[in-house]
C-alpha cells in the first residue's frame, strides 16, 4: 500500500519522493518516514518501469535475448550484452577469438567511463551544482561518438553476440579512442578541481551515508558502493573473464565507508579504465572478429551462471536450459537491485537533505532494478 | 580450499545433504524443513563462512519449485550452490534475511514472482508489482495473462 502524506501520533511524518523526482534519476518511489528532519525509515517502491524482461526472455531465443538486456541497465550495456554473451558460450563450449575479446574488453572499459561519466555529473547536479554536468557531457560525447561509428548506436549497443562482437571495428576507432584518451587526461583535472576538492561538497558527502563492510556484504552490494566500504568485490580480479587476468590494473578500495569514499572509488575508477585502454588499444590481434557458430544455438540441458562487473557492480546472468532453442527460466541478477535494499539502513537516522547525497553516490539506474 | 575439500567439509558438517554433479560450482540439495538450520551453519562455521548470498530465486519445475541460492564466501573465495525443493501448491519455507540481509528483497521478489510464502520474513509483501497482484504470479508456466502479456 502506498501511504497518503501524512503523520502518526508519534509525530513521525510520511513523505513521498518520486515516482516523477529529479533526484530519483527516473521512477524510482520512496516513502519515506521522517520525524522534523530526521529520517526514521526509507521504502522503495518499485516496479515502475518493469517489463518482467525475465519471462519475456523465455520466449526468446539465445541469439535474440541479448537484445533485452541492452534496456535493462542502459549504462551498461556492452557490459550486460556481454555477460549474456559469456553465459550462452559457457553452456555452447564456444572458443572466441582473440580479436573479439580484446574488442569486448574495450568496449567495455569505454562503456564504464561514459557510465561513471553521466553519474559523475548527474550526482554534482543532485547537490545543486550545474557546470559539471556540461563537463562530463563533453567527455561522455566523445565515447557515445566513437560507439556510434563501429556499433551503429549510442546508447543500447547490442554489439555483442555468442561467439564474438557483430561486425568489425570501424577503421576510425582505434585513432578516435586514442583522441578520446588524450582529451580525457587533459580534462580530469577539472574534475577534481571543480568537484573533488570543493569544499562545500566535500562537507555535504564526508560521513554520509555510511555503510559498514560487514553491512555491505550482507545487503549484497558491490562494485564501488560495496569497495568505498573496503571490500573487495572486483570480479574482473576475483573471477576473471575474457582477458582481464592478462591486463594490469588496480582494484580501487576505499575504507571510508561514506559517501565520499564511494564517489572517490568511482572518480580513480575511470584512470583505471583509461589505463586497461591504453594496454589494449594498439594491440587489437587480426584475425576473425567472431566464431563460426551454428544459425540456432541450442544449450545443452543444464545450468549456466556468469557474473562480470557492469559499473554499478556484480551482475548475474543464471540460464537454466531444458535443451532447447530457448531459456527455460533466465534470472538477472542485477547489482542496483541490491545496492538499494541497503538504502534503508544508511539513510535512518541521517538528515533528509542528505539522502540526495547518498542516493547519488549508490549509482541507481531504474530498469536494472525494476528488470 | 579446493573443490574437494569443500565437499569434504559440508559432508562432515551435514552428514544428511546430497550433492548434485554436473554445475559450474557445488551444489547441494536441503529438504525445505532443514534449510534455516543448513543455512546458518553454512554463514557460522569458520571454514566456510559463507557471508555473501549473491543470487536467490526460483524455478518453476511445473511439479515442483525449485528454490537456488547461490553463495560466495568473501574471505575464502569459495561457492556454493544450494536447491531446496518445494511444493507447487502452497509452497513454503523459511526465510533466510535474518542470515543475509539482501535476502529481504530477493524473497519478496520471489514471493510476488512464483507465490513462494517465506515464512518469518520480516515484511513479506508485494516488492515490484502494482498492489492487487497478490495470487497471480507471472513467473510461473502456467501464468496466462491475456490483456498485458504480449506472446512472441
Amino acid at each position: 500500500m502506498v501511504e497518503e502524506i501524512g503523520s502518526t501520533a508519534a509525530g513521525d511524518i510520511i513523505i513521498n519522493v518520486g515516482p516523477q523526482h529529479p533526484a530519483t534519476h527516473g521512477v524510482l518511489h520512496l516513502v519515506i518516514t521522517i520525524n522534523g528532519e530526521t529520517i526514521q525509515k526509507v521504502e522503495p517502491h518499485l516496479g515502475y518501469i518493469h517489463r518482467s524482461i525475465e519471462k519475456m526472455c523465455e520466449s526468446l531465443t539465445y541469439r535474440q535475448f541479448i537484445y533485452v538486456t541492452s534496456r535493462m541497465d542502459y549504462l551498461s550495456s556492452h557490459i550486460n550484452n556481454h555477460a549474456c554473451a559469456l553465459c550462452v558460450e559457457k553452456g555452447l563450449q564456444i572458443e572466441v577469438p582473440s580479436r573479439a575479446q580484446v574488442i569486448r574488453v574495450l568496449m567495455d572499459e569505454l562503456t564504464r567511463i561514459a557510465s561513471h561519466e553521466l553519474w559523475w555529473g548527474a550526482m554534482a547536479m543532485d547537490l545543486g551544482a550545474f557546470t559539471p554536468f556540461f563537463h562530463a557531457f563533453r567527455e561522455r560525447e566523445a565515447i557515445n561518438d566513437i560507439m556510434e561509428e563501429t556499433c551503429g548506436a549510442r546508447l543500447t549497443m547490442n554489439y555483442m553476440v555468442p561467439g564474438g562482437v557483430m561486425q568489425d571495428i570501424h577503421p576510425n576507432f582505434q585513432s578516435r579512442v586514442k583522441e578520446f584518451i588524450a582529451l580525457f587526461k587533459s580534462k580530469v583535472s577539472e574534475y577534481n578541481e571543480l568537484v573533488t576538492g570543493n569544499i562545500i561538497f566535500q562537507n555535504r558527502m564526508k560521513g554520509v551515508g555510511n555503510l559498514s563492510a560487514a553491512d555491505a556484504i550482507s545487503f549484497g552490494c558491490t562494485g564501488p558502493t560495496a569497495r568505498g566500504s573496503g571490500v573487495s568485490c572486483d570480479i574482473r580480479k576475483l573471477y576473471p573473464y575474457e582477458i582481464y587476468d592478462t591486463l594490469n590494473f588496480e582494484e580501487i578500495l576505499e575504507t571510508g565507508g561514506d559517501s565520499f569514499a564511494r564517489y572517490m572509488v568511482r572518480v580513480r575508477e575511470m584512470s583505471q579504465s583509461i589505463s586497461i585502454i591504453e594496454q589494449l588499444i594498439d594491440n587489437i590481434p587480426e584475425g576473425d572478429f567472431q566464431a563460426k557458430t551454428k544459425a540456432v544455438l541450442k544449450l545443452p540441458k543444464g545450468e549456466f551462471y556468469q557474473r562480470v562487473e557492469t559499473a554499478r557492480g556484480e551482475f548475474g546472468v543464471y540460464i537454466v536450459s531444458e535443451g532447447g532453442t530457448t531459456p527455460y527460466r533466465i534470472k538477472y541478477r542485477s547489482p542496483g537491485f541490491s545496492n538499494l535494499s541497503a538504502l534503508d539502513h544508511m539513510a535512518r537516522g541521517s538528515k533528509l537533505g542528505d539522502l540526495v547525497a547518498m542516493m547519488g553516490t549508490l549509482d541507481l539506474v531504474i530498469p536494472d532494478i525494476d528488470r | 580450499m579446493t573443490i574437494e575439500a569443500l565437499k569434504e567439509k559440508i559432508t562432515a558438517l551435514l552428514p544428511s545433504v546430497l550433492f548434485e554433479e554436473g554445475g559450474q560450482w557445488p551444489t547441494i540439495l536441503v529438504e525445505p524443513a532443514d534449510w534455516h538450520k543448513v543455512a546458518v551453519l553454512l554463514r557460522q562455521d569458520d571454514s566456510l563462512s559463507f557471508d555473501f548470498l549473491f543470487c536467490l530465486t526460483c524455478i518453476d519445475w511445473k511439479t515442483h519449485l525449485t528454490m537456488v541460492y547461490h553463495l560466495d564466501a568473501t574471505s575464502y573465495r569459495h561457492n556454493l550452490v544450494v536447491k531446496v525443493k518445494v511444493e507447487k501448491v502452497n509452497p513454503a519455507i523459511e526465510t533466510v534475511s535474518d542470515i543475509w540481509q539482501t535476502a529481504n528483497f530477493h524473497e519478496r521478489e520471489v514471493y510476488e514472482m512464483f507465490g513462494v510464502n517465506f515464512l518469518n520474513h520480516p515484511d513479506l509483501r508485494l516488492l515490484i508489482l502494482p498492489d492487487g497482484w497478490e495470487g497471480k504470479n507471472p513467473l510461473l508456466k502456467d501464468f496466462e495473462d491475456p490483456i498485458n502479456m504480449i506472446k512472441l
